[in-house]
Parts: structure tokens; C-alpha cells; sequence
């Protein structure tokens, strides 16, 4: 590979080609990612597949259809750039995904791991169960203590192996002087086993294997069901994030290179094209545009930028071509500035204790004091360590939280699988609980209630000779204003005046010549008219003074239904935006929201959140800017939309997938529901300890009434949670 | 009696070379597309011979 490099070589092709092919032991395939949203069916993956697979370069494509993605190995010099436009030929959407921001999921050593141990258990308490049953049916004397030997041949390995991430979550939690679930477990495993070889020894009726092994399967579940939801929501979050490729076009002695982001140094100069975000923080050195900074303040005006003007990364650029001078790349830009205030605000968050937690905290002890008891109280009747401690074993094993195990994960996988088909991301394993207990919902507005997109409010006011005109200086245009303007004005059946000459200043508007005026439409300062505090576009038609076309964020879809639901089930609804006070109070009034606040900063909503917090309200927030961040971490449980910046998303529990708001009103009732049915959940496991305890503490329990209560409550309790799908 | 020392050793053999096997499908990755692999047997393509 190397020899490529050299400049000798590199100046005749064909030198490198011939001996390259031959000595090429390693080739670097280049490894590329698209997802594919549209795809669903065989005929999908048929097509996609052999689209790909002709391709010159590419050596092998796969689609995986789960994930909706397609992994390609190609050449080197292959580009997903070259791919996209193939597949939107035959007609399916694709998007590039950053590899390295995948690679976490790809890998899924931990599930993996999981699902390893749990069929270990399966495979060992299945034939151990075989031999169990045999006993209890009769099996008596050499035969039962044959059983009984082989029992305990298959249940000591495969213990050791299954149950590695009890033995581990105990030490854990026993090292810092604490109890959690996993030690009463690890403690009712060790006992039930150490007894158990004991009667074997001593050639004795009662051995516990089947019943360690089965404890052991059923709690794995719990953990893989628990573990495949979070893996799930996570893997959908990464594919979020890595969506954004992070790529920058870097300018050296006039070429364009384009390079990582992460590459980027102080100093470089880098081009942004219209529509593009700003990639590090730095300062304008040639161009005329216009800058979108919704995302970071929450105004929706556009700012006006020209050389000298410091801009900071995650603002778009809207309408001309700009050069910016890095100033503070990496680590340094404000962007990341922002992550520390999510981190302070997180640690406030951690400290949720979270259903399971308070109920292994009553459990844990409360067992343990049980069993010891047991144990003293038959010691002290009949004086043998032996009845006393097989008794204390009984206890500990009917008791185990089995069920408890599968109480809050199997309600949490069907509640998260019924919202994922919603579109919306649990990502934070407490999120659902917090959710549920929710009483206040706070809103930010631009990017959230608002699809970000404007809509012109005033088109009936201009005359038709005016809308000609500014339908055509607008049709040529790729500004947000402008692309609005033209929809409105097309569909109310304008046609476009012939105007000649059309060019578009950047950072200002689009002029032309009509009937040898000059005309233009754009910003209020280049027509000479007075900026207003509304969003609007300018029209200088030549022919007296400038009129405006004034505009207003459109409405996200679902948003006056949620916040309508919202307010039925009794939560209060607030708007806290960082806009002008005119555009937020419009929006209040129009979605019937009475309290609202205008021109927050960023730590005024964060101050506001935390206020409603001390009043004990807990609060959901909404947010889809860098402004809403820490406002995000500080509340009680937030929300934030697939088209928020990445900081955002990820400092919130809950991301919505789609356009739609309505979800949300939705969630906060599956939310509830699920935390009634985790609590019945509770209540089951409980019934069956009441009934099957007295049993085991007066010394009846038999290995066959402890393996009988432990699969019925399982079942039970997995059958509950089922019923929220 | 004495078939038991016949019959337990096999259903322990049977059942670690069931183990064995599913332990080789999670390691050569055929858990990763549930959804795919199921429509793909509807494709024709590789009907006559296997992907090489």
C-alpha cells in the first residue's frame, strides 16, 4: 500500500497497478454503513442487494433487515456519496451513517454473553429437572442417590458459569458495606447448593439443584429482557447520532479538502455551504449570508452575517457560501461547553430510586432475617444443624426474588416495544417510572412545538401584481422565507411575473428587472424599510414603499393534540422559549397555553425548571436546542425530538422518532399503566412468598412445592406484564 | 434398571451437542437480522447452488 504513496511510482498508474495486484496479501477494504429507512420486504433487500453488488468497487454488500441498514465492503476510494444517488435511482431513501459512532452495537459482547448463560442454565436445569421429576415420583434408596450425584454434577459448572453476573453484582454491592438484590441470591444459590450436596452425602430425601438452576434461568431472562431493551433503544439512538456524519470542507492554498471533523485545528479555514453547520467555532473571514441560530438561542429571526462576525458551532448557514477562521475547535467549542452544565445537572437525576431499588431494600433484609430465624428457631427445638440449616435453605430459596426479577423488566420490554411502535425511543431505564409520575409539562418552542419551518400569514393582503412579482424573485431561491413564500403564493394559483435578471445577493435578499424597474425582495434594512418584530420578508416592487410578507413558524404536527391531552389529564402546561415576546405569545394564545415565558436564556430555563422542581412538581421537558440542555438533565424526565441537536437527544431519556408530538399525551398513559402493573407485579411475587413461607418455615416445603411456587409466580407475573402490549 | 446407564449418559450427550450447536449460531452472528433472514428464504436467488 505504501508504494502508492510515493510520487514516482503514483506518476504512472499502470507501474503501480500491475505488481500492486499481485502482492496485495491486505486489502483495506473500505467499510461503509447506510441506513435504509424504506426498506421492508424480500423484494427490497433483492433489489438493494444487487444494485450494490454491481457496482464497480464494492466487494460485498449485505442489507439487514432488523436494523434497516446495508454494510458494504468496498475499495478504498469507494464513497457513500457515489451510493446514495444508485439506491434513490431505484427508489429507496438512503443516508450515510458514521461507522465509528455504530461501532458500540456492532459488537454486542455483553448481550451475547447473556444469552451464553442463560442456555447454559436452560440446557442444565432441563435435565436436571428430568432427574428431579424421577425422584419425586418414587425413586428411592441407590437410585435416588444416583440421581441425585449426577444432579449435582451438571448444577455445580454450570452455576458457576451461568451465575458469573450475580457473583459479581454481590461482591460489588458487598465490598462497599451494601445490600442490593444479588446478594440475597448469590446467598440462597450458595446455601441451596452446599445443603443439597450435604443430603447427597448423607444419602437424604431433599436436594435443591433443579431449584437453584431454575432460580438462576429465570433471573437470567429477567436480565436479558432488561439488558435487549436498552440495547435496542440505545443501538436506535447511535444510529441517530451517527447519521450525522461529522465531515468539514477544510480550504489550503485555495483547494477544497474535505477532512473529519475531528481533524480540524485552530486557525484552518473552512468553507460552509448554504445549508450547512457551522463544524467548529470560529469567525467569518469572507462571504455574506444569513445565520440560522435557532438551535443554540431558540430566536427564529435569521441573523445577518458578514466578515468580522464570531459564529459558534451548530449554526446553519442559510443562503450564501462562508469562510469561516477556527477559533476554538474539539473540546473548546461552546457546543461542548454546554455538555459539562448536562453533566452537573445530571448527578441530580441519578439520585432516583427507581421501583425495583426501594423494593430489594425492604426485600433484601427482610429475607435474610427470615432465614436466620428460621434457622435459630429450629436449632433451638431440635438441636440439629442439619434440619435447621436444610430449613433455612427452604427459606431462602422460596423467597428468592424470582419473580421479583421479571417483575420490572418484562413490563418495561412490552412497554417500551408498544411505544418504539409509536415512535418513541426509551432510552434511560428509569424513564418510564419517572414518566408516570409527571405533573407538569414544559415546552420549548422553536424546533419543538414548531416544526422550524415558516409559513407566510399575510399573502391576502398584497396585491396580485405584488405576489407576481415576489413569486417570481423568491421561486429561485433555496432561503427558508423564500421556499415558503413560493408554496403559499403556488398554491393560492399566483403565477410568476417575467421578471429578467434575477440574481441573489447573499445575506440580503433576491433582485431582478421588471418593465426597467429595479425590484427586490429580502431584508427590511436593504429595501429601506423598518425591521419589525415579527419574521419578514420585504418587497420593493419599484412602485411606492416596501411592503412585507410577514411569516410564522408552522405548527409541528400533533402539537395543539398533545398539548390538548396534556391539559385533560389534569398536567399543567407551560412555554418557556428563548424567542421574542410577540412570536411566543402568539404561539401561547393559538395552542391555549395561559403560562408562558419569552427570552430565556439558557440558565434562565434551567432556574425555572429547578424552581418547579422545589415545589414539587415533577416536571417533563421538551426541548430540541442547545439552550434546552440543561433545562433537559435538570428536569424530572425529558423529551426531545429526532431533529434536535445531538447534545440534546442526548441529554434526554426520551427520544421521539418521528414528527409527530402526539405521542407524548399517549406515553404518560402507557407510562402509568406500566408502573401499575410493575406494582401488581410486586404484589403477586408477594402473595405467593405469603403462602408458600409458613410452609417452608414450619419445615413442609419440599423441593417440589419450592420448584412449583417459583415457575407459577414467574409465569404469572410475566403474563400481567404481557397484558400491556 | 441398568438401561438408565445408557439412557442418561445419551440425553446428556443429546443435550450438550444441542447446546454446542446454538452456541455456534450466536457466534457466527445469525441472530443479528431476525427480520431479514426470515423473508429471505422467499427470494429465489441461490436456489440452485449456495452463495459462494
Amino acid at each position: 500500500m505504501t508504494a502508492q504513496l510515493r510520487p514516482s511510482l503514483a506518476a504512472c498508474p499502470a507501474c503501480v497497478a500491475a505488481p500492486h495486484d499481485s502482492s496485495d496479501q491486505a486489502p483495506a477494504d473500505a467499510r461503509l454503513a447506510l441506513s435504509l429507512p424504506g426498506i421492508h420486504c424480500q423484494a427490497c433487500i433483492s433489489a438493494v442487494e444487487r444494485a450494490l453488488n454491481a457496482h464497480p468497487g464494492i466487494h460485498s454488500a449485505r442489507v439487514n433487515l432488523t436494523l434497516k441498514r446495508a454494510l458494504i465492503e468496498a475499495e478504498p476510494e469507494l464513497r457513500a456519496a457515489d451510493l446514495i444517488p444508485l439506491l434513490e435511482s431505484i427508489g429507496y431513501e438512503a443516508h450515510e451513517l458514521d461507522l465509528a459512532a455504530l461501532a458500540a452495537t456492532q459488537n454486542d459482547k455483553i448481550g451475547r454473553d447473556l444469552l451464553m448463560r442463560l442456555a447454559v442454565a436452560f440446557f442444565a436445569s432441563m435435565n436436571v429437572m428430568l432427574l428431579s421429576i424421577s425422584v419425586w415420583s418414587g425413586a428411592s434408596d441407590a437410585t435416588r442417590d444416583m440421581f441425585h450425584w449426577i444432579s449435582a454434577a451438571i448444577t455445580f459448572p454450570a452455576i458457576v458459569f451461568s451465575a458469573q453476573p450475580f457473583f459479581a453484582n454481590a461482591w460489588t454491592a458487598l465490598r462497599v458495606k451494601r445490600l442490593n438484590m444479588d446478594v440475597p441470591i448469590v446467598l440462597a444459590l450458595v446455601l441451596a447448593l452446599a445443603t443439597s450436596l450435604w443430603e447427597t452425602f448423607l444419602s437424604g430425601e431433599h436436594a435443591y439443584f433443579d431449584a437453584a438452576l431454575t432460580l438462576t434461568f429465570f433471573l437470567l431472562a429477567g436480565r436479558y429482557l432488561d439488558y435487549r431493551t436498552r440495547a435496542a433503544a440505545r443501538s436506535a439512538a447511535e444510529e441517530l447520532a451517527a447519521l450525522e456524519v461529522p465531515r468539514a470542507i477544510r480550504l489550503l492554498d485555495g483547494d477544497e479538502y474535505e477532512v473529519p471533523v475531528a481533524d480540524l485545528a485552530i486557525g484552518d479555514l473552512i468553507l460552509v455551504r448554504p445549508g450547512g453547520r457551522m463544524p467548529v467555532d470560529g469567525e467569518i473571514v469572507a462571504g455574506q449570508s444569513e445565520l440560522d441560530r435557532s438551535l443554540l438561542t431558540g430566536e427564529t429571526l435569521p441573523v445577518f452575517a458578514e466578515p468580522g462576525l464570531a459564529v459558534s458551532a451548530g449554526e446553519v448557514n442559510l443562503t450564501g457560501p462562508l469562510t469561516i477562521r477556527a477559533t476554538a475547535v474539539g473540546e473548546d467549542t461552546s457546543l461542548h461547553r454546554m455538555t459539562d452544565l448536562v453533566a452537573i445537572a445530571e448527578s441530580g437525576r441519578s439520585r432516583y430510586t427507581s421501583l425495583a431499588d426501594s423494593a430489594a431494600k425492604l426485600y433484601a433484609p427482610g429475607v435474610h432475617i427470615l432465614s436466620a430465624l428460621a434457622f435459630a428457631g429450629w436449632y433451638l427445638y431440635t438441636f440439629d444443624i442439619r434440619t435447621a440449616l436444610n430449613i433455612a435453605a427452604a427459606v431462602l430459596i422460596i423467597t428468592c426474588p424470582c419473580a421479583l426479577g421479571l417483575a420490572v423488566p418484562a413490563v418495561t420490554t412490552a412497554a417500551s416495544g408498544r411505544l418504539f411502535k409509536k415512535g418513541m425511543l426509551i432510552k434511560h431505564a428509569t424513564a418510564l417510572e419517572r414518566l408516570a409520575e409527571v405533573d407538569t409539562v414544559v415546552f420549548d418552542k422553536t424546533g419543538t412545538l414548531t416544526a422550524g419551518t415558516p409559513e407566510v400569514t399575510n399573502l391576502g393582503d398584497h396585491a396580485r401584481a405584488d405576489l407576481e412579482i415576489a413569486l417570481a424573485l423568491a421561486e429561485g431561491s433555496s432561503h427558508p422565507l423564500s421556499v415558503a413564500l413560493t408554496r403559499a403564493a403556488r398554491e393560492a394559483g399566483i403565477r410568476p411575473a417575467g421578471v429578467q435578471d434575477i440574481t441573489e445577493v447573499p445575506g440580503y435578499g433576491a433582485e431582478g428587472l421588471f418593465r426597467g424597474r429595479t425590484v427586490r425582495l429580502g431584508r427590511a434594512a436593504w429595501v429601506g424599510a423598518e425591521q419589525g418584530s415579527q419574521t419578514a420578508a420585504w418587497l420593493d416592487s419599484g412602485a411606492g414603499a416596501a411592503k412585507p410578507f410577514l411569516f410564522t413558524d408552522a405548527l409541528r404536527p400533533g402539537a395543539a393534540e398533545a398539548v390538548q391531552a396534556l391539559k385533560q389529564t389534569g398536567k399543567e402546561v407551560l412555554l418557556i422559549s428563548g424567542d421574542t415576546t410577540g412570536a411566543v405569545e402568539d404561539l401561547a394564545q393559538r395552542l391555549g397555553i395561559t403560562k408562558w415565558v419569552a427570552e430565556a436564556l439558557p440558565a434562565d430555563k434551567s432556574a425555572r425548571v429547578q424552581m418547579l422542581a422545589d415545589q414539587g412538581k415533577k416536571v417533563l421537558m421538551v426541548g430540541d436546542g442547545l439552550n434546552d440542555t440543561a433545562a433537559l438533565a435538570a428536569a424530572h424526565v425529558s423529551v426531545s425530538p429526532a431533529s434536535a441537536l445531538d447534545a440534546a437527544r442526548v441529554a434526554s431519556d426520551i427520544v421521539l422518532l418521528g414528527q409527530d408530538l402526539s405521542p407524548i399525551a399517549e406515553a404518560c398513559g402507557v407510562a402509568q399503566k406500566a408502573t401499575r402493573r410493575i406494582r401488581e407485579n410486586f404484589r403477586i411475587a408477594t402473595l405467593y412468598n405469603v403462602v408458600a413461607v409458613p410452609l417452608a418455615i414450619a419445615g413442609l416445603a419440599t423441593p417440589l412445592i419450592a420448584a412449583l411456587a417459583m415457575s407459577t409466580s414467574s409465569i404469572t407475573v410475566s403474563l400481567n406484564a404481557l397484558r400491556l402490549r | 434398571m441398568s438401561v438408565l446407564a445408557y439412557l442418561i449418559p445419551i440425553s446428556l450427550i443429546l443435550g450438550t451437542v444441542g447446546l454446542a450447536a446454538f452456541f455456534y449460531t450466536v457466534r457466527s452472528n445469525q441472530y443479528d437480522d431476525p427480520e431479514g433472514d426470515s423473508r429471505r428464504i422467499l427470494s429465489d436467488e441461490w436456489d440452485d447452488k449456495p452463495k459462494p
